[in-house]
């Protein structure tokens, strides 16, 4: 509403610049224009509902067969024709958690110190270099992975953990560190949704009202008990909303999870065991898909992380832009 | 909160490194103009891989960068409506849907009712993932322009939609070309939407009705492999891809630095 165009005033005899009939066909040619751009903005929800459509339609052999038991069952027998997701719906909300819980802490405090601590000649190099993070493909990371990361996990990280710390007595520690793990998968999508989580945070810190600071300070609040108590509180809900982002997004990868998290159907409670995702299912699996019912279970898969996904990023959107509404003092 | 960003960007800087460690001794002249050379060959290159990108790009853009160029026009314009706003909240919604979702829709769409792959299926696919990332930043982009600006073509007599195609879209055409960009480099190094649409292909191949292979593609089956020449040609594979989605990204500053200045005047 705000930018509503006043009424044009009714045009005094001055041609346009092109000698165009201004007056007349202005409504036709506008009303074309007009039902152009809605025709655009409306293949959006059309796209998102056709989208919707086919996953299901895909997916719904095997919804059919096995119903509601498809996500409680373990099994995956494409030889007897049974299928399970339960393994995999486990291995993503693990992964996607463990991998927030890694991430939030780091990509708060990068927020933090680039709304508030960092000197003005770094904002921009260090701003660039956290978003460049989202920018590396999803395969790259992959590939690092495999030949980078699982090494220092194997070697150096999992026998720590395991021995020094004495943590592998207790069952999420334990077993033999292969490398490929549920673990693994954890920490590279932790490094993949850093950069979301802190470009939201930032965002959300920076539009904190300055009064909000000053009034802190004028209290005499530390920096850090202004931070604290007056501008993350303020935030609370955009910093919400961009974890549940990062959640949305951790939930979803693909590539990077099926090189690294093993590909196995079993649920175990150790981080150190190879796992599964409903998204790494789909990529591993489908080549090798013989019948209709198996590749229709793998779309299944595809149909519940997409529900998933839709739920999770309608209220981290939700959440966000309701701090960006409220009226800024 | 020092400590914070060293970590922050210790892993990009790792990842950077070892890019260029592993990557930079396997591209030469042959990496750009050959194939690949069966396992144990030594040389080789990724000539098909690289066009296929091109390609599937090129699809990916033809579709939607006019979609979210005209969306995002009406979202700027339309700001207050309703329909306005449950498009701009949907389209966000859309750009959290997983890439592999996207293939899943292709292949049901486009790749099974056909009986084989194909580069316009993986093409499409692309397409949908770019929509709402233009038509975000496109009205970002033509929200900035001075509301003076078009009332001043409109006292002239414009019509509405040339001023919004002659007058707002011209200012805002820097930043929208910028938001292009940025889209093309997200979506170039995408490889779950194309795992069955696109498919990949070890043999020269320029038709979009037929299977196509492209650099992630190429990489993800590269790693994957026992053999340490793939490995390398994985290596290299990435440090191309990586190169190709920076140069857009600079390119993508370069446009919005030398010539975004002109809009506030």
């Amino acid at each position: 509403m705000t930018d509503a165009v006043p009424a044009a005033p009714e045009p005094l005899a001055v041609a346009p610049p092109d000698g165009s009939t201004a007056l007349e066909g202005r409504s036709a040619a506008d009303a074309v224009y007009r039902s152009l751009t809605t025709a655009f903005a409306v293949a959006i929800p059309v796209l998102l509902a056709f989208i919707t459509f086919e996953v299901v339609a895909a997916a719904w052999p095997a919804l059919r067969q096995f119903g509601f038991g498809f996500l409680t069952s373990s099994a995956w027998d494409p030889v007897r024709s049974q299928f399970g997701a339960a393994p995999m719906i486990f291995g993503t909300i693990v992964s996607s958690l463990l991998a927030l819980i890694l991430a939030a802490p780091l990509a708060l405090g990068v927020a933090i110190f680039l709304s508030e601590f960092s000197p003005r000649w770094l904002r921009q190099p260090v701003s660039f270099l956290v978003d460049l993070l989202a920018a590396i493909p999803s395969v790259v990371y992959g590939l690092w992975g495999i030949f980078v990361l699982l090494p220092v996990l194997r070697e150096t990280v999992m026998p720590f953990l395991a021995n020094t710390l004495g943590l592998g007595r207790t069952p999420f520690f334990s077993g033999p560190a292969y490398g490929n793990s549920m673990l693994a998968a954890a920490v590279i999508l932790a490094i993949m949704i850093l950069p979301y989580i802190s470009a939201v945070s930032r965002e959300v810190l920076m539009a904190v009202p300055r009064s909000q600071r000053e009034a802190a300070l004028a209290m005499g609040a530390t920096k850090w008990e202004m931070i604290r108590d007056a501008v993350i509180p303020y935030a609370r809900s955009g910093i919400l909303g961009g974890l549940i982002l990062g959640l949305g997004r951790a939930l979803g990868e693909t590539m990077a999870v099926t090189m690294l998290i093993g590909n196995r159907h079993e649920i175990s409670t150790s981080l150190f065991a190879p796992g599964y995702t409903l998204a790494s299912v789909i990529a591993n699996e489908f080549a090798e898909a013989t019948n209709e019912l198996h590749t229709s279970a793998l779309m299944a898969c595809g149909a519940v992380l997409l529900v998933v996904t839709l739920v999770v990023n309608a209220v981290a959107r939700w959440l966000v832009w309701s701090v960006a509404r409220e009226p800024k003092s | 909160m020092w400590l914070a960003a060293i970590l922050a960007t210790l892993p990009l800087i790792l990842l950077l490194f070892h890019l260029l460690r592993e990557g930079a001794s396997s591209i030469d002249l042959a990496f750009f103009t050959r194939l690949p050379k069966p396992v144990g060959e030594a040389g080789g290159g990724m000539a098909h891989a690289i066009v296929g990108t091109l390609i599937l790009v090129g699809i990916a853009g033809a579709i939607g960068l006019p979609v979210g160029i005209g969306a995002g026009l009406y979202l700027a314009e339309q700001r207050g409506a309703r329909l306005a706003t449950s498009v701009r909240f949907l389209s966000d919604v859309l750009n959290g849907m997983p890439s592999i979702v996207m293939g899943i829709f292709a292949w049901h769409f486009l790749v099974r009712p056909v009986g084989h792959f194909s580069a316009l299926a993986g093409g499409i696919a692309l397409g949908a993932m770019m929509i709402p990332l233009v038509t975000r930043a496109t009205e970002e982009m033509v929200r900035i322009v001075p509301t003076a600006l078009r009332e001043a073509a409109l006292a002239l007599g414009y019509p509405h939609w040339r001023t919004s195609v002659s007058i707002v879209l011209r200012t805002a055409l820097p930043g929208i070309v910028t938001a292009a960009l940025v889209a093309i480099a997200r979506i170039a190094g995408e490889t779950a939407p194309l795992l069955f649409t696109a498919f990949g292909n070890a043999w020269w191949s320029v038709r979009v009705d037929q299977p196509i292979a492209a650099l992630p593609l190429q990489i993800y089956e590269y790693a994957k492999s026992p053999y340490d020449d793939w490995h390398r040609l994985a290596w290299a594979a990435a440090l191309v891809l990586i190169g190709l989605v920076l140069i857009i990204s600079l390119l993508a500053r370069f446009v919005t630095r030398s010539r975004h200045g002109g809009v506030g005047d």
